[in-house]
This record gives C-alpha cells, structure tokens and sequence, in this order.
C-alpha cells in the first residue's frame, strides 16, 4: 500500500456512529451532541451520515450500518463505542456483510478512554468530538486489506510435565494430533509428584496421577523430552520450528530396562534438593522417584564419581543391558508444531527470606513441601511424622498461613492454595501423631466445592485455629514449659491478646512464586509476564489461557497460583482452544504488515538489522530490501527507522496515523467558535 | 500565560500493553484528565519521530509516548528501539527550545492501567505549569509524508534507477 496524497480528494462517503452504550457513554458524554457535530463540521472530510445509537453492538446498530452501506452508498464507517479489543471484529463482520471490506471500518473509544475515565460532561464530549475526528480523518486512507490465511501445523508443544501439561498432552493426543511434551526434570509428574495427600478428598496423590503419567510415557502420539529444555523458538502462528536440548542421560533410553540396579550399585549419595526438598538422598545415578516416567535414569554429572574423578563407572560395570553410555553428549533436536502451552508451573517461596520465622536457622521449622515428603509413605522417613532427629514424634505443631503471601514485604498476592494446604496438614497431623495441632491464619479461605466442608471437618476434630499473623518463631525460652520448644509470638486478634504458644515442631505455609526464569520464558516464547511474573492471559475473564501471542496458550500455575482441579481444567482448557485451531486447518490473520516501494528503498539497510523475526531480507544483486509477508509480524519498526519512506505499513501507514494526529487536534484549532456554538 | 490554559496532549500507546493499560484504566473507572487523546500503534517501535513533531505542530502542547517495559515487548525488542529514538529526539528537541516535560516516555503493561492514569495526570499537570507550546502552526512537517524523491529536482535521476 503507498501513501498517496491524492487519496484526500477520493471523495470517500463515511458513515459515523456514535453508541450510547447503554448509559455507559451517553452518561458522561452527550452522544447525540457528538452525532450532530460529526453530522455538519465534519461534512468537509466526507462525512455523510452521522447517527447515535443506544447499543450500535446490537443487532439493530448492526444493521443499522448495514443499511446505510447498501442505501446511502458508504464507503467508510467509524464507530465511536467501546475499546476495538472489545468490538473492533463485530462492526468489521457487520461492514463485510453489507459489502464493504471489513479494513475500511475504524473503531474509536469513546468508552474506555473517554466516559468511563472521566467525570466532565463538557470536557468528555469535546474530547469525544476529537476522537471522532481522528477517526474520520484516520479512516479516508483506509485501503481494503484481506486476511491473510496461514496453515496450521497439526503437532503441539507443551513445555511443562506438571499435571497441568500432562492433562493437556493427553487431551490433544486423545484426539489424535502429535504432541512433544518437553519436561526439564528427568521425569513428568511435577510438584504433584511430589505431594502425599490432596485435598479435600484426601486421595492418595501418586495414585490419581501415576496412571495419567503412564499414559503420557505410552501414548503413540506422545513424544516425551524429559531432561529437555526448549532454546529456541522461531516462526509464527501456526507455524513454529522450535529447538530443544536434550540433555545427556548417559544413558541410553534405547537399551535401558529401567531395572534400577546400577542406582542400587553407585556408590555416590546425594541429597535430593528437588524432589525429596532436601530431606532425602538420591545417588549420582538417579530416577527421582519409582514411579518415574520414562523409567529411564539420568546421571547427575556434577556429583558422578566418574565424571569428577575419572574412575567408577560401577553403573556401567552392573549394567546388565550395557545402556550406560558416558559418551554421549547434548543432542539439539527441531521440531515443527503449530501451537505452544506453556505450563511450567510454579517455584516454592522461600522460607528463609522471611528471617523471624527461622527456616533454615531452627532446626524444626519445616517447609510446606518439607512436610509433604516427611509424611509421604514414599518419603524420607516413610511417612512418619518426625522432628529433624528423625526419631521424636512431636507432639504439638503449628502450621503458619500466608508466608511470603499477602505480605507487602513480599508478596501481595494470595496463593490460592495454602489455607486448604495447612487444613490438610492438620489432619494429617492429628491422625497420624494424635499431636495438637494449630492454625494460624489471617483469613481462612476455603472458596470451591467441598472445601469448605473439609475446613468443618478438621474444626471438628480438634485443631486448633489463631487468627493472627505470626510475628516470630524463636527457640528463647521464657516461661515455664518453653524450654526445649520453639516459641510462636502472635497476637491473637479475636482475642485482642499476644500469645506465646510453645510447639514442638512449625510448618511454614510458604507460598507460590513464579519460576525464577518466567521473565526469560516469557521472552523466549514472545509473550509477556506481569511485574510479579506471571504470565499475562489474553483476558482474565473470558480468555484465561489464550496470550497475546497467537497460538502460544498458557495452563496451570505459570498463569497463577491455583490448585490442582484449576491446574487441570486449564491444561484441558488450553487443549481445547488448540484442538479448535488444528480442526480448522489454516488460521486467519490480520493483514497489518510491512511492506517495501523498491523504487524507493535506496538499499541503505538501515532496517535490516531491526527486525527480531528475520522477515527482511537484503537482496545483494538488485540492492533493494524486501519483507517476508509471513514472517513479518507487523510492528512497524522499520517503517519509523526508514529514511527514505520506502516501506509502508497496512493499516497503520504514515498517512493514516498523521490524519488521525490532525484530527484528533482538530478541535483545538477552532475552539473557540465551537465551545460558542454550544 | 493565561490563568485557564488546559494543555492538549496526544499519547501514543502500544497495542499490545499500553493501550490495554488505558482500556483497564477506563474498565477500573479509574480517573485522569481529559486533555489526553490516545493514538493507537502495534508497537512503541512504529513511533516515527515526525508523529511527535507532527502533534507539536499541529497544537499538541505535549507527547506522551508509553510501550511495553524493556524486556516484555510484545515484537521481543523493539521498545529498546523505540527508546533510542526517543533519547535522539528528546536531543533534537532541546535544540529546539521544547522544554523536556513536553515530551515524555513511560513504560505501562497491560496489567498498569492504574499507572498509566497517574502518569497522564502527572504529565498533564506539569505542562499546565510550563503553559502552550505557541509553536507557529505552519507546513513544516505537513508535507513530510506528500514528497515524493521521484519528483524532486534534489535528486539526480541516476539516484533512482
């Protein structure tokens, strides 16, 4: 598309409509006073019919435009409404039923950005006259575009073997597309795994997700990468080439039985800081857990006898199958896919930043995740509940709410999930111990079903609960009855009273935090994450796990703390918005791009290093620059840097934003004769 | 400067965190004056330094200019372009004798619609203090985009071929 002048004087007929919104604009902003404005001051630009509407949405506005189209022969249209991220697809899809190319329509906020923000009705309706006008100037240099239609790849990336990416390899596989499930621990299974118990219904946590995980591990469709990491993703929607590492096993996955032998014979312990939390040994050789998948184990070099010290390899020598292969090396693997979930889940707050509660420093201050090993049948300790002694079996404990959590100092944030994490360890506690338990909350939230039942439950058994935030753990005893104990300082506000409570043992409810690389992950994948590290939903309400990014989706706690039936749902949920995108084969995308005038372009390649998606290419013979239409993405950053004015953008040309500068000022140039003929 | 003077600002926002700020201000009902008018473009990066000039001399008093935070740009990169037209702007700028406030650039995402309405409000307030630009309205940057080099008598027809 060029900017040409002359299309000022094509004579264009524009329709303007201005929407009440109910009484959500017209409430602030005298809409039939923008309406008749537009109507008579804007004739000179090509306005030829100006109309109010109290919902232009409606399939009344609707047709309303459709009929001016047809009758009055537009051959623009403005709508002054609510934001185009709202509504900009409906008054498109009306303008195209009546004829007219959908890109010929511009819609301008009048909602958002006007009556809702501010409160002067004067000010709002000039102001909203201003914006009009920039429409109306902006949407003369409309050309016609058509959508660009690309093919879908039919294969999926999902980063992440949480429950949260599990749920959502097994649904898209279940229907029958290709998956890659890339998982950077040697095995699936997430913090999921990790857990003994789930609440409310208190069902064994291995037992519900090692079947699922067994179906991942055998599923046709499903090409499992553990101890893989993404490093590279390029393409565009649809259609991504995407480069993970897979890391050296040392094993070979070919030959290995997953017998288990050459873990049994390797000399070398390790404390196990990820899956046993730090409370259990794993060896140099290592499956972090029996009902790993795949069975395959991985040798940890950084601990490897061998690797540190050049002899051992006691696995190679007990290996009955010779799967043990020291040689092997980081092996970069491309694959094709057409859309992308991302559910990489979550990182545990850590304990020792909140210093007065003493993780790290007294010995019986556990973290949430260290007491869901501790009583873990499969743990450390098989599940007895003891103090760090191992042996002691404690007979008061106090579980902390909200560590890290609804904390200024921290974060601001709930994490959804330690109030029914500390009634559940409750119970735990009460029924295997018979310990007095308690509870120390700010507020007990126990929203969803059956939670709120589970919190009766745990009442009624005993359990202590202290409304209060805890303000130390200390092991200075005072009193008579402290010595030997940990001492918990907390004003107890239903009381209005500090209390000192001496316990035997504390568990610290620490909260969730976004994996410590989301802001990478977030850059890597094109997407972007709030100032906590979340990742950002394409909307909190209605599109929860769709991104900014096309085809790029996210599930889980990456998006949020949330537990596991939220976790779940969204791994389904994103499956389903991606399967909708396989079925219908190819995708539409807006037709906003660059493009190069090579009679312009003097080949100076000062855009050619500006583009992040590769899409300009330099061609040396001709000494002319050209844009890929497919790669380019349409930021239009090489439109600004261009000194020759060779490359112009659709939909957001020079001259169409220009117009709508002048516009938009328009109605300071003649202020003062407007606000007398109001 | 006259006692009621109320500046005219025009801000350009970013499609993908700006602009979503600015619709999340208004979902919020949050409130700021109503001298800002909001330009929409797909990128911080899209914002040719003659959109800025371009407001200025068409009466703008003052350009706010918001994208995505460094880091979370939505094309990877490109607000860090974004950002060095600017400072190289905010130069030219000075040479023109346009006071710094008039020309402002501030990171908002989606999520800072909160921000974005207290930035506005703080910007609108320190123009108002330094009062109208009074730049002579004329067709210095007018014509920018109408040149067409093939009818310029500036370059040679070698240039062209």
């Amino acid at each position: 598309m060029t900017n040409n002048p002359a299309s000022n004087d094509k004579q264009e007929r524009i329709g303007v409509y201005v929407c009440h919104c109910g009484s959500n604009i017209a409430g602030t902003v005298d809409v039939e006073d923008v309406a008749n404005w537009a109507g008579k001051q804007l004739q000179d630009q090509g306005v030829v019919i100006a109309r109010d509407n109290k919902f232009m949405c409606s399939s009344s506005g609707q047709e309303l435009i459709e009929n001016d189209i047809k009758e009055l022969g537009l051959t623009r249209v403005v709508v002054a409404a609510c934001s185009p991220h709202l509504h900009e697809q409906t008054f498109r899809t009306a303008c195209n039923r009546a004829g007219m190319n959908p890109y010929l329509c511009e819609l301008v906020s009048i909602r958002e950005q006007v009556s809702w923000v501010h409160t002067d009705k004067f000010a709002a309706t000039e102001k909203s006259k201003a914006v009009v006008s920039g429409g109306v100037r902006r949407v003369v240099h409309h050309q016609p575009l058509e959508q660009l239609h690309v093919p879908i790849h039919p294969s999926t990336l999902v980063v992440g073997g949480g429950i949260s990416g599990i749920q959502a390899a097994l649904e898209l596989a279940d229907a029958g597309y290709p998956v890659y499930l890339v998982e950077r621990e040697p095995s699936i299974g997430g913090h999921m795994a990790q857990f003994d118990k789930t609440f409310p219904t208190l069902d064994c946590s291995a037992c519900i997700l090692t079947p699922k995980m067994v179906s991942v591990g055998s599923h046709p469709k499903i090409t499992l990468l553990t101890w893989s990491e993404v490093t590279q993703v390029e393409g565009y929607v649809g259609n991504f080439t995407v480069t993970i590492r897979k890391k050296a096993r040392y094993v070979d996955d070919e030959i290995c039985t997953g017998c288990g032998i050459c873990q049994e014979k390797c000399p070398k312990k390790v404390i196990d800081q990820i899956y046993e939390a730090g409370l259990g040994y794993r060896k140099a050789i290592y499956t972090p857990f029996p009902q790993a998948v795949p069975k395959y184990p991985v040798i940890d070099r950084q601990n490897c006898i061998y690797f540190q010290k050049g002899t051992c390899k006691a696995c190679e020598k007990f290996c009955p199958t010779n799967a043990i292969d020291f040689t092997q090396e980081d092996e970069l693997i491309t694959v094709q896919v057409g859309n992308i979930i991302l559910a990489t889940g979550y990182d545990l707050f850590d304990a020792r930043r909140v210093s007065q509660y003493g993780y790290g420093r007294l010995a019986n201050v556990f973290s949430n995740l260290e007491f869901e090993r501790l009583s873990n049948a499969a743990g450390p300790t098989n599940g007895n509940i003891v103090l760090r002694d191992g042996v002691t079996v404690p007979k008061t404990v106090g579980i902390v709410h909200c560590v890290g959590s609804r904390d200024r100092n921290f974060n601001n944030y709930c994490s959804v999930i330690c109030c029914m994490q500390g009634l559940k360890f409750a119970h735990i506690v009460h029924e295997r111990t018979g310990a007095t338990v308690y509870n120390f909350y700010i507020d007990m939230r126990t929203a969803y079903k059956a939670y709120d039942e589970f919190y009766q439950r745990v009442l009624e058994e005993g359990t202590l609960f202290v409304r209060g935030k805890v303000a130390e753990i200390s092991d200075a005893a005072r009193l008579p009855g402290e010595e030997g104990k940990l001492i918990i300082q907390v004003e107890d506000t239903l009381v209005g009273k500090q209390r000192r409570i001496p316990v035997d043992m504390v568990i610290l409810s620490s909260g969730l935090e976004p994996r410590s690389d989301s802001k990478e992950l977030a850059k890597l994948f094109g997407i972007s994450c709030s100032a906590d590290g979340w990742l950002i939903e394409k909307h909190p309400k209605l599109d929860p796990v769709a991104t900014m990014t096309e085809s790029v989706f996210i599930a889980g706690c990456v998006q949020g703390p949330k537990d596991i039936p939220a976790s779940v749902v969204q791994g389904s949920a994103s499956a389903a918005r991606v399967l909708g995108r396989i079925q219908q084969g190819e995708i539409a995308i807006e037709p906003i791009r660059a493009s190069v005038d090579e009679g312009k372009c003097s080949g100076c390649r000062i855009c050619n290093d500006l583009c992040p998606f590769n899409a300009i290419l330099f061609h040396a013979d001709r000494k002319v620059t050209e844009i890929n239409p497919a790669l380019c993405q349409g930021c239009g950053t090489c439109i600004a840097a261009c000194p020759a004015g060779a490359i112009s953008g659709s939909g957001f040309s020079d001259i169409q934003v220009l117009s709508q500068i002048d516009g938009l000022l328009l109605l300071d140039i003649d202020h003062s004769t407007l606000t007398q003929a109001v | 400067m006259s006692q009621d003077f109320e500046p005219t600002i025009i801000g350009f926002t970013c499609n993908w965190c700006s602009y979503r700020a600015a619709d999340l201000a208004g979902t919020a009902r949050l409130k700021y004056p109503p001298n800002i008018r909001l330009v929409r473009l797909m990128c911080s990066g899209r914002l040719d330094p003659t959109f800025v000039l371009k407001a200025l001399a068409g009466g703008a008093d003052g350009v706010l200019i918001t994208g995505c935070h460094p880091g979370e740009c939505h094309y990877l990169e490109q607000n860090y372009k974004a950002l060095r037209r600017y400072l190289l702007l905010k130069r030219t700028l000075a040479q023109m004798g346009i006071e710094p406030e008039r020309v402002k650039l501030v990171w908002a995402s989606a999520a800072e619609g909160a921000k974005l309405a207290d930035e506005i409000t703080k910007m609108v307030a320190e123009v108002r203090a330094i009062g109208p630009l009074n730049w002579p309205r004329g067709d210095g940057v007018e014509n920018i985009e109408q040149e067409d080099l093939t009818q310029s008598e500036f370059v040679p027809e070698e240039a062209l071929a």
